[in-house]
C-alpha cells in the first residue's frame, strides 16, 4: 500500500471494493472502504445480494409451515428465528407452552449459541491469520453439531419449534452421551479460553481495536455480545425471559473495554455459561406434553423477542384470523450491529478493519430484508427523506383504499 | 461428464483430477451450506488431504461450489465469476436451494437456480448436484469425488 501511495499527496482518497464474492466472506456482501493511505475514513456496505423475500414467502405459508421456512433465514440462527416467531405467535395467543417444550427450546437454543460462538472464534482467528485457532475452534464445534444431530436429527435445522410448543420429543436415551460431550467440550473450551486470553500476540493484535464506547452502543442500538463487551448489561434471556431461562442458574457476561479482544472474551465465557445451562436442562427436564395441539390464531398482533447468539432478535406478527400471517417483520440483531461499523471502523487501518467488521459476528442473510430494484427518481440509493416519503405515500394509499382520510400530519 | 471442450489437452484433465482447486460462491443462500463447505476444511474432514483447496479467485479454480438460489443482485457477479474460470471447469450445486431453489421457489427476488443462470452464458457448463438442507460435509465431499470420477 505504501509503495502505491508514495506519489500521492496526503489527503488523497481512494475507494477499495471488497466483495461481493471474497475469500474472507462466507456470504456475498459488498463493502466500499474509502481510505486515505492506510486509514479508513468511510465505510459503505452494499446489501442486497442475499435478499430472498422471505417475509413475503411467510405470508403464503400456514402457521405450522412458517417456523420451518424461517429456519432458512440464516443457517446459524435457525433455532433463533423459528422460536422467535413462536414467541410472537404465543404473545398474540397469550398462552404458556408446556414445561417440557420450554426446556427443549432452551437446550436447542443453547446448543445453537455454542456452535455459533465457536464458529465466530474460529473465523476471528482466521481473519487475523491465526489459523490454529480456526482449526481448534471448528474441531471443538463438531461434537456440538453431533449432539444436535443426536437430539433433533439434524446438524443445524431442527424443525422442532411450532406455535404452542415443539413438534417432536428429544430422545432421553441420548442424554448420557450429550452430558459426556458437554464435559469434554467444557475442558476443551477452558483450554482454548486460557490459550486465547494469555496469548501476547492476540492481545497486541486485538486490544484497543474497533472500540465501541457504552454511549456509542446505546446511540447505535447495538445488541448482544457486541454490546455486552462494552459494559452494556443487556440480555433478553434475563430481561424478558422466555423458554426455561427463569428456572435456571446462569449469569450475563459483561466486560468493560469494548474492543475486539473483549468481544472474543465475552463469547468465550458465554460458551461456558451455555454448557452449564445445557447441563442443568438435561438434569431438570420435566416430562409431560410437548405442545398445546393445533392453535387457531385470532386477529391481532404479537411481538416475539429472543436472545440470538448475535443479540436481540425481534419478530412482529400480524394476524387477520386466517391460517396464514398477514404480515411478518423480522429485525435480526445484525441489522443494528452492522450499522455500528460507521463508528467502530473509522480511523482504523485497513488490516484492522477486516477483524472489526467481523467482530460483531455479522450475519448478512439475517440482515438483508430489502433489495433496491428501482430507486427513487432513478437513483440507486434511498436517503432517509426518500424512505420517509415512501412510507407516507404508502400510508396514504392504504388509507384511501380503506376509505379513510389519513390522520397523518407529518410533512 | 463428457469432455465438452475438445481444446483441453488430456494432461490438464489428469492434473485437475489429482488436486482440484475449488472456488466457493454463495449466491444468496442462508449460509448454512457455506458453513458446511468451510467445515470440510477443518480437522474432522480436512479435504486438503486430497489436494482440494479453496482458491481465493475464480481464475485459480477448477471447480466452483455454488450455494443458494440466485438473487437479482447476485446474477451478474455469478456469471462473471464463472466466465473467469479457466477450462476445464465444472460446478457443484451444494444444497437444495442451488439444486432446485428449495424454499425460495416462489420468492420475488430470486431469478432462478444457478445451473440455468450459468447455462445462459456457457451452454457447455457441466454440473453435479448435492441435495440436502444443508448437505452434511461428507455428502459435499462425495459430490466432488463423483465429479472427479466423471471427468
Amino acid at each position: 500500500m505504501s509503495a502505491s501511495t508514495s506519489n500521492r499527496t496526503p489527503g488523497d482518497r481512494r475507494v477499495i471494493q471488497i466483495g461481493p464474492f471474497h475469500p474472507l466472506l462466507e456470504e456475498p456482501v459488498g463493502f466500499e472502504l474509502t481510505v486515505e493511505g492506510e486509514k479508513v475514513v468511510h465505510v459503505d456496505a452494499c446489501m442486497e445480494y442475499i435478499h430472498k423475500g422471505i417475509e413475503r414467502l411467510a405470508q403464503e405459508r400456514t402457521y405450522d409451515m412458517v417456523p420451518i421456512l424461517l429456519e432458512k433465514i440464516c443457517g446459524i440462527c435457525s433455532v433463533t428465528h423459528s422460536v422467535c416467531f413462536c414467541n410472537a405467535a404465543e404473545d398474540l395467543l397469550q398462552v404458556e407452552i408446556p414445561p417440557r417444550a420450554s426446556y427443549i427450546r432452551t437446550i436447542i437454543g443453547e446448543l445453537e449459541r455454542l456452535h455459533s460462538h465457536l464458529l465466530w472464534v474460529g473465523l476471528a482467528g482466521h481473519f487475523i491469520g491465526y489459523n490454529t485457532v480456526f482449526m481448534w475452534a471448528w474441531k471443538y464445534r463438531e461434537p456440538v453439531c453431533d449432539v444436535f444431530e443426536m437430539l433433533t436429527g439434524h446438524r443445524q435445522n431442527s424443525s422442532l419449534p411450532i406455535v404452542g410448543g415443539v413438534r417432536r420429543d428429544i430422545p432421553e436415551s441420548y442424554f448420557p452421551e450429550a452430558r459426556r460431550a458437554m464435559d469434554r467440550l467444557d475442558e476443551q473450551v477452558e483450554m482454548l479460553t486460557a490459550a486465547v486470553l494469555d496469548d501476547p500476540v492476540l492481545a497486541a493484535r486485538l486490544k484497543g481495536i474497533g472500540v465501541l464506547t457504552p454511549q456509542e452502543v446505546v446511540d447505535w442500538g447495538v445488541v448482544g455480545p457486541t454490546a455486552r463487551a462494552s459494559g452494556v448489561d443487556t440480555d433478553v434471556r434475563r430481561d424478558e425471559p422466555y423458554a426455561a431461562y427463569e428456572e435456571l442458574d446462569w449469569k450475563v457476561i459483561t466486560t468493560e473495554n469494548g474492543d475486539v479482544f473483549d468481544k472474543a472474551v465475552v463469547r468465550l465465557l458465554e460458551i461456558r455459561e451455555s454448557i452449564s445451562i445445557i447441563r442443568q436442562c438435561l438434569e431438570k427436564i420435566p416430562g409431560g406434553e410437548l405442545n398445546l395441539g393445533q392453535q387457531h390464531i385470532p386477529r391481532g398482533e404479537g411481538i416475539g423477542r429472543y436472545e440470538a447468539p448475535r443479540g436481540e432478535d425481534i419478530h412482529y406478527l400480524r394476524s387477520n384470523g386466517t391460517n396464514m400471517p398477514e404480515r411478518l417483520k423480522v429485525r435480526a440483531p445484525s441489522f443494528t450491529n452492522v450499522a455500528s461499523f460507521e463508528v467502530s471502523c473509522i480511523g482504523e487501518s485497513i488490516a484492522d478493519v477486516t477483524i472489526t467488521l467481523a467482530a460483531c459476528d455479522p450475519c448478512y442473510s439475517c440482515t438483508e430484508r430489502t433489495a433496491v430494484v428501482r430507486g427513487v427518481d432513478g437513483r440507486p440509493t434511498h436517503t432517509f427523506q426518500d424512505l420517509v416519503r415512501l412510507s407516507q405515500d404508502k400510508t396514504r394509499a392504504l388509507a384511501r383504499e380503506m376509505g379513510r382520510e389519513p390522520g397523518l400530519n407529518l410533512l | 461428464m463428457a469432455n465438452a471442450t475438445p481444446r483441453v489437452p488430456s494432461l490438464f484433465l489428469k492434473a485437475l483430477k489429482k488436486s482440484p482447486w475449488v472456488f466457493h460462491v454463495g449466491t444468496s443462500g442462508c449460509n448454512n451450506c457455506d458453513i458446511e463447505i468451510a467445515d470440510c476444511l477443518t480437522p474432522r474432514y480436512d479435504i486438503e488431504r486430497f489436494g482440494m483447496k479453496l482458491a481465493g479467485s475464480p481464475r485459480h479454480a477448477d471447480v466452483m461450489l455454488i450455494t443458494g438460489p440466485v438473487s437479482r443482485a447476485c446474477r451478474e457477479p455469478l456469471q462473471q465469476a464463472w466466465l473467469e474460470m479457466p477450462r476445464p471447469r465444472a460446478a457443484v450445486m451444494v444444497g437444495a436451494c442451488a439444486c432446485s431453489m428449495g424454499a425460495y421457489k416462489d420468492a420475488y427476488s430470486v431469478t432462478g437456480p444457478p445451473d440455468k443462470v450459468l447455462l445462459e452464458v456457457d451452454p457447455d457448463a457441466r454440473f453435479v448436484y448435492v441435495p440436502g438442507c444443508p448437505p452434511k460435509p461428507e455428502t459435499i465431499i462425495m459430490g466432488i469425488v463423483k465429479l472427479l470420477g466423471a471427468l
